[in-house]
């Protein structure tokens, strides 16, 4: 029963984990049709930044230790909206009318200039902030000693997936927004700003991507590599739920993180391969993924 | 009767002046052409690949099984002759594909993209975890025989560079029939067009699983050569960066002439060398730059400076 508990509780919260790195991604090619590789160094920019600016606050400024976690969230929401602003005018809108295939290579020689310059920028030096990780203590769920960070991260996730939902399905903005994915052309012919809505889904993608890596930087040591590394992640998780579905990536993180948790407990040896065999099964049956549209040929 | 063109002997000439700068040229600069051509190779089978529509982010996985192959037939199946070894790393990677060619061919665009990454990324979860080879560290290979002659440490080096020289030139000349017979043909016309080759009553799907195993063989092959050279393999090989470089090899050479990617890769061995001597941070900054340029300026690669050169004179 302690394993059955241990399995649902680090699923849980590294499913909630995947959401948060990949919903992002999700919302960019669900507008966008972009698939942007270069979210991981999105998630990458946002640790630093917070890991850098927590450390900082806890060693030179003896402020009440609580507000950290407003500067966690305040600095990636920062920092998000910057990348997001400068990479969409400076670039991507020249960009638009390229096919997908293109646009893959496009933002994946910008994860290569981001990659880079977030060494240029923190070094290669890894960051601890274990503060505000430490500093709610664990609680105790059957026997088992749980960190009350990662507990309140299942929380944070699903308050986000509820807000992009609700964005997107309850809101004038997500109505128009809706009518773009669904018929780009028509919206444009109905008067819809197009480029306005690109911009501001792509802005609000990186946000989440940063404050995706804000939130998980206190639970790691933040070094070189880390974007790299989550962007195949959350292709996994996206392309198993559907690309472009917000409901599909909650699906998504919530089955590769409860595979990869038995996987860990049960068969460590297979930890890496079976998120990466969940992806391969799923689109070998569902190529468009579980909640993915699919699409009539055109000649 | 094979017709028989100005490519044809400007790639066999540039073999064999390769091959004959092999006796002067000083060992690092061998060793950085023999990893440049071995790399060339795997981007020849991304190319191939290009020009029927597919990108692959994931051809390290066939890179890696070739490296491996040769690094686990001379560590535990007791075979040391290198063109052997070779052979066993492209045929178990042609055997693979064989597999996984029945699924792979069902997708196009970004969902092929996504499934190879997501494949080779299976080979390198899987071989992190087996202690057995070495998991994150990989293991040594072992120096190989040539057609049962060993060879000292310099002509090893050597003899390999030639090897390796006769099998890039000897595939280039290969795939550039390849290219100009009807079935590279056909695979542009897939590129185009593909419901209207079905139309022609052809299926694109067998089409591209040819297409598929010949780019297979190829990773293979430079996988297990550049092994050969390092005399070493890690799980690195099938990691989605390495495949990554490949797309960016192919991308600046384009997509136009089998010797594309050779100038490419040996262009892009140079710089790295010089870039990582005396910028190491910023390395991958100036590879995006340039990829960015590439798309911008150069939409069709290096290849159409040669071109617009030759339509210029024209």
């Amino acid at each position: 029963m302690t394993t059955f508990y241990a399995i649902f509780i680090d699923g849980m919260i590294y499913a909630s984990w995947l959401f948060l790195v990949a919903a992002g991604l999700t919302v960019i090619y669900g507008v966008m049709r972009i698939l942007n590789m270069a979210h991981g160094s999105f998630y990458a920019i946002g640790a630093y930044c917070a890991a850098s600016l927590v450390g900082w606050y806890f060693s030179d400024f003896d402020g009440n230790p609580y507000l950290s976690y407003l500067l966690l969230i305040g600095c990636a929401l920062v920092a998000g909206l910057v990348v997001g602003v400068v990479i969409e005018q400076g670039l991507l809108r020249f960009m638009y009318k390229r096919n997908e295939l293109l646009m893959i290579i496009i933002t994946y020689a910008l994860l290569l200039i981001l990659e880079d310059a977030t060494k240029l920028a923190f070094g290669v030096d890894p960051y601890f902030t274990y503060q505000p990780y430490a500093l709610l203590g664990r609680s105790d769920i059957g026997g088992l000693a749980f960190a009350n960070y990662d507990l309140l991260l299942v929380v944070v996730s699903a308050a986000i997936g509820l807000f992009c939902w609700l964005v997107l399905n309850r809101t004038h903005i997500g109505k128009v927004l809706r009518a773009v994915i669904h018929d780009r052309e028509v919206a444009v012919a109905m008067g819809v700003n197009v480029r306005l809505m690109f911009a501001g889904t792509f802005i609000f993608g990186t946000t989440l991507g940063a404050l995706a890596g804000a939130l998980t930087a206190p639970s790691i040591s933040v070094s070189p590599g880390i974007g790299v590394e989550v962007i195949v992640l959350a292709f996994a998780v996206v392309v198993v739920g559907g690309l472009g579905s917000i409901e599909g990536a909650i699906v998504g993180a919530l089955l590769v993180g409860m595979t990869r948790s038995l996987a860990v407990h049960l068969a460590p040896q297979i930890e890496l391969f079976v998120i990466y065999g969940v992806m391969s099964l799923v689109l070998a049956v569902r190529p468009q993924g579980l909640f993915g549209r699919t699409l009539a040929r055109k000649i | 009767m094979i017709h028989i063109d100005r490519s044809m002997v400007g790639l066999a000439a540039a073999t064999l002046i390769l091959a004959a700068m092999g006796g002067f040229v000083p060992d690092w600069l061998a060793f950085i052409l023999t990893l440049a051509l071995a790399k060339a190779l795997v981007v020849q089978g991304v190319v191939l690949q290009m020009r029927a529509g597919l990108v692959s982010f994931g051809q390290g996985l066939f890179f890696c099984v070739g490296g491996y192959a040769v690094g686990m037939g001379g560590q535990f199946f007791g075979i040391h002759d290198a063109p052997l070894l070779l052979v066993v790393g492209a045929l178990a990677a042609v055997a693979l594909a064989a597999v996984l060619g029945l699924l792979m061919t069902r997708y196009r665009d970004i969902f092929f993209a996504m499934l190879s990454l997501a494949l080779s990324m299976i080979l390198f979860g899987v071989l992190v975890k087996s202690s057995d080879l070495g998991s994150t560290d990989g293991f040594n290979v072992h120096p190989a025989t040539f057609f049962g002659h060993s060879f000292s440490n310099e002509s090893y080096k050597s003899v390999l560079y030639l090897l390796t020289v006769f099998l890039a030139g000897g595939g280039a000349l290969i795939l550039h029939m390849v290219h100009h017979s009807g079935l590279g043909r056909i695979w542009e016309a897939i590129r185009e067009n593909e419901i209207r080759v079905e139309y022609l009553g052809l299926s694109p799907r067998w089409l591209l699983y040819a297409n598929y195993l010949l780019a297979a063989a190829f990773a293979a092959l430079g996988g297990g050569l550049t092994a050969l050279a390092t005399g070493h393999i890690d799980p690195e090989m099938a990691f989605w960066t390495t495949s990554g470089e490949f797309v960016f090899i192919a991308l600046l050479g384009g997509t136009a002439h089998v010797a594309a990617p050779f100038i490419a890769a040996i262009l892009f061995a140079f710089v790295r060398t010089y870039a990582i001597e005396f910028t190491p941070h910023t390395w991958q900054m100036i590879l995006g730059f340039v990829l960015l340029g590439i798309i911008v300026f150069l939409p069709k690669g290096l290849w159409s400076l040669v071109q617009s050169k030759r339509r210029a004179k024209a």
